[in-house]
């Protein structure tokens, strides 16, 4: 017991740092795209510690002290279901027959939690970005979860250790190359999850600048930036799981999750920002037709 | 939601002595400065260059922020008209401790041109505590960041205390708020 509950904080800090590289390492690539030096890849580093070191006046209510802790419970929930090296972590993930949708689930738990605690804020930045983050948010859930159905109906399953091990076996077994459709929906589903543009219209900064967390500051700022940190990596490990057939040593996870990280950002730097509904309009259609495609192909 | 729970109606107090980390978090405060998005003069014209790829002030770990909840500067950039000033004052009080202020241009230090203007002030640090002054009309991006390293290193040095002051003479920066601002109609304390 004691040994599971320490593993599970190593996981939970190593998922933080690495998180927070990450987002330093996007920092940089972003900045060398614009011709700039850019800041150190340890910026997120120096830019959590100031924040929990800065002091906090500010009270709006008991849901708006809440949503970062729900913002980084949906974070670790998913780090602790998803198998994160195969054969080796054993030990922290809680893995059982449906964890898929359990993580389905987290993934949308920390989004409306943010959203809850931005709306007690009162801020009309922070509510016109939930509005809109909602908005998007119900139609990419629309593909991914059909995403989800392909691989259940596909696979006979619904645990991400089974979907792993299903993909071992070479690249040929990857659900890549197996449901290359379904691969390429939820590919386009992970832009908006990501924030990245050309689907950012939540964080929109010259728009609505900030989005949802425009009241908050100091500690919860910082607990929102670690929440994040580990969300994102939750996320890649999940992607990896799902369609890139899992990691097997460390080496391979750093490779596959550093690869997938960087197609938000690249994508980023190219396209300039959908309003709400291009941006719903969009989603409703290009990954939920894949996604269907994929569906009808699988069944029949 | 009512308006009183936005702001504070009591005297803002200084806050015990920093024991724990207090090393690592003047590291990292030196290390990541935001500033609040807000152009009050001229100079603010000298700092769009600074976001650019011949400047680029990011690698120092800044970065602009549109709202004072997450800002630790606020750079008065050249002259301040009365009405700006009460402005500069309600978002200087909602930005969380500790914070800076870094004046710029010789409008902040002597009212420069502005010196016989029936609505500008000529003295900034009368009315809110100065870190960090960068002299000019207009100061170029270089000599901006000239005035950041410095501020980094008086941060670092734990000698950037100018909020502290103010929390301590506040009777004072009311008063001689107070003495240019006709009509105050915002709450005493903005914190």
């Amino acid at each position: 017991m004691a040994v599971t509950i320490l593993v599970a904080f190593a996981t939970a800090v190593l998922g933080l740092c690495y998180g927070l590289l990450l987002g330093g390492i996007s920092r940089k690539v972003m900045a060398r795209i614009h011709g700039r030096i850019g800041p150190p890849v340890t910026q997120n580093f120096s830019d959590l510690v100031k924040l929990f070191f800065k002091r906090t006046a500010i009270e709006h209510g008991g849901m708006f002290w809440l949503a970062p802790m729900f913002r980084l419970t949906g974070g670790l929930g998913v780090l602790f279901l998803v198998p994160i090296v195969v054969g080796r972590f054993s030990v922290v993930n809680i893995s059982f027959a449906g964890d898929l949708l359990l993580v389905v689930y987290f993934m949308f738990f920390g989004c409306l939690g943010m959203a809850l605690g931005a709306g007690d804020s009162g801020h009309p930045h922070a509510v016109m970005a939930v509005s809109r983050g909602l908005a998007q948010m119900s139609t990419y859930e629309l593909s991914f979860s059909m995403v989800v159905l392909v691989l259940a109906v596909g696979l006979r399953t619904l645990n991400i250790g089974d979907i792993v091990a299903a993909q071992s076996g070479g690249i040929g077994q990857w659900n890549l190359v197996r449901y290359p459709f379904a691969t390429a929906a939820a590919m386009i589903a992970f832009l908006p999850m990501q924030m990245a543009y050309p689907f950012s219209i939540v964080l929109a900064p010259q728009e609505i600048p900030i989005g949802p967390p425009t009241e908050y500051g100091s500690r919860f700022l910082s607990l929102m930036l670690a929440g994040r940190s580990i969300f994102g990596v939750a996320k890649l490990v999940l992607f990896m799981n799902l369609f890139f057939g899992g990691a097997s040593n460390i080496a391979d996870l750093v490779m596959k999750t550093l690869l997938l990280y960087l197609y938000p950002v690249f994508v980023s730097a190219v396209f300039p920002r959908f309003r709400l509904e291009q941006s719903v309009r969009f989603l409703l259609v290009v990954p939920t037709v894949l996604a269907l495609v994929e569906l009808i192909r699988v069944i029949t | 939601m009512s308006e009183q729970k936005v702001y504070c109606n009591q005297s803002p107090s200084l806050p015990g002595r920093q024991r724990v980390g207090k090393i690592i978090a003047e590291i990292a405060r030196a290390n990541s400065l935001w500033v609040v998005a807000y152009g009050t003069g001229c100079g603010a014209i000298e700092l769009r260059p600074l976001h650019t790829a011949r400047f680029d002030m990011e690698r120092f770990g800044i970065a602009m922020r549109p709202t004072p909840r997450q800002a630790d500067v606020i750079i008065i950039s050249g002259y301040l008209a009365v009405k700006t000033l009460k402005r500069v004052i309600r978002v200087y009080e909602q930005m969380q401790a500790p914070k800076y202020v870094v004046a710029l241009g010789s409008c902040t230090i002597n009212g420069g041109m502005y010196f016989d203007s029936y609505n500008t002030i000529n003295q900034l640090d009368l009315y809110l505590p100065v870190d960090v002054y960068v002299a000019g009309c207009m100061p170029r991006p270089e000599s901006i960041i000239e005035g950041f390293t410095v501020l980094m290193k008086s941060i670092k040095a734990g000698e950037a205390t100018g909020w502290q002051h103010y929390i301590e003479n506040l009777d004072y920066y009311r008063s001689n708020q107070n003495e240019v601002i006709p009509r105050w109609d915002m709450p005493t304390y903005n914190w």
